[in-house]
């Protein structure tokens, strides 16, 4: 799997501390939504620096991928990202990768449960994204923890999917600050959250879990216990760049 | 000189292990956790570790009988593939080495494939986990092995990527041929070398992908 050198064509501040990088790829390929893309920095004394991030575009967006990377404290890589990035700058990367933590095509009819934190949410979004342009129909929803409301990455898009899918289902849970009016879930996600979710399912969904460890964690044991098989339990865990 | 590189780019700072660190790995100094999907919960009373494939006779501990073996203190070096290293961290455990001592394997085997509760498999050369090469691990920084770390036991082959060295280990089979494990069936290199940053099976000496 080749490197190759993306020219970044666009850039959108998804939060204060989101941007999703849009890059033209010479050699782009179409990727499963879940995949991610391996990007590597140089510097002039050849010293280099890898991290891998998720896609967050679906594949029919085709000759470009979009990664929705979040600023790390100390992240030597998404600081130079956020910082020394701008539209025109050419950027090495490889992929896509990853055959596991992926909704496949024999998934689109069944009942699909996704589950993010934070910045979690990039690889469901290629799912939903995905799913809304094959006008899938299996009953699916997204429980996404957030802190505030302004940290919700993606909120309008998936309050849009929403809103024009009556098979997918958005439910939010703030886990620092609701927005004013907020009558939803406003803590952190615990059993009796996840139990009702499950409960509103009409039979056991394929499970994808993304964001920090004891999220991931605490969310893929709870769902064991209600019954859900662990091989329909897939998990991605990761702190910022991995550190957790 | 790189032939192309980010303007503006440098090495935030030195790190004193960096010769330590192979290429396109930074060092971290928590401990983050990756697994495919939930953590699976294992009774010790229940817990059984197995040699099995091409030996003489198959063998089985008991997590009792396994904690009796002999046991060492390790101090490695580990690389994820995600692209963490850290360095130094400290084992306890039973080398593969003492393990081999109550089996005795048929001259053709070359290649061993672990196995895991949970599912999870990979295959690593036979050669890669004697000598002193890999481990079970039972306790790291001197407590007990946590569940998302792969507790109670947990195979440790430092010097390949990190997920050769399979969570909740229960069994080995001893193989002639090599065959591809859980990660390597999709697309993981079949050895990971982190030096020759084996990462993909595209990344493999002779690859035919």
């Amino acid at each position: 799997m080749p490197w190759q050198l993306g020219v970044v064509t666009a850039i959108v501040q998804e939060t204060p501390t989101v941007k999703t990088f849009t890059l033209q790829l010479p050699h782009w390929q179409p990727h499963l939504p879940g995949q991610h893309y391996d990007l590597r920095l140089t510097a002039e004394d050849g010293y280099q620096a890898e991290r891998s991030y998720s896609i967050a575009s679906p594949p029919e967006q085709i000759n470009e991928i979009d990664l929705t990377i979040e600023l790390v404290d100390d992240g030597e890589v998404s600081a130079y990202l956020h910082e020394g990035i701008v539209v025109g700058d050419s950027l090495e990367v490889r992929g896509p990768i990853g055959g596991y933590f992926v909704w496949r095509q024999e998934m689109y009819t069944l009942p699909l449960l996704l589950v993010a934190g934070g910045s979690g949410i990039v690889p469901l979004m290629a799912m939903l994204r995905h799913r809304a342009l094959v006008g899938a129909t299996n009953p699916t929803a997204l429980l996404f923890s957030v802190r505030t409301d302004t940290e919700a990455i993606y909120r309008h898009e998936l309050e849009k999917l929403a809103q024009q899918d009556p098979n997918f289902t958005l439910i939010f849970t703030f886990t620092r600050q609701a927005p004013p009016a907020w009558t939803g879930y406003q803590r952190r996600i615990d059993h009796g959250m996840l139990a009702e979710i499950v409960e509103s399912f009409p039979v056991s969904p394929q499970v994808f879990i993304c964001g920090p460890t004891q999220l991931v964690e605490f969310t893929a044991n709870t769902l064991v216990d209600l019954g859900l098989p662990a091989d329909t339990i897939r998990t991605e865990r990761f702190g910022p760049t991995g550190i957790s | 000189m790189a032939a192309f590189f980010n303007k503006g780019f440098g090495r935030k700072r030195e790190s004193a292990g960096s010769d330590r660190v192979p290429p396109g790995q930074y060092e971290t100094h928590d401990f983050p956790v990756l697994s495919a999907g939930p953590t699976p919960r294992i009774a010790l009373a229940n817990w059984a570790f197995t040699l099995e494939g091409l030996v003489e006779t198959p063998v089985q501990w008991t997590w009792e009988e396994f904690n009796a073996l002999p046991q060492q203190s390790f101090t490695q070096d580990i690389h994820c593939v995600t692209k963490w290293s850290k360095l130094d961290t400290q084992w306890t455990g039973v080398s593969i080495d003492t393990i081999l001592e109550h089996a005795k394997l048929l001259p053709e085997v070359r290649y061993v494939m672990a196995y895991s509760y949970g599912g999870y498999t990979t295959n690593i050369p036979l050669e890669d986990l004697r000598n002193g090469k890999g481990f079970i691990g039972l306790s790291f920084e001197g407590k007990p092995l946590t569940p998302e770390h792969g507790g109670p036991a947990r195979l440790v082959v430092p010097h390949l990527y990190f997920w050769k060295s399979a969570k909740w280990i229960n069994r080995l089979r001893f193989m002639e041929e090599d065959e591809p494990g859980f990660w390597e069936r999709g697309g993981y290199s079949m050895y990971g070398d982190p030096w020759k940053e084996q990462r993909y099976r595209t990344d493999d000496e002779n690859s035919t992908w």
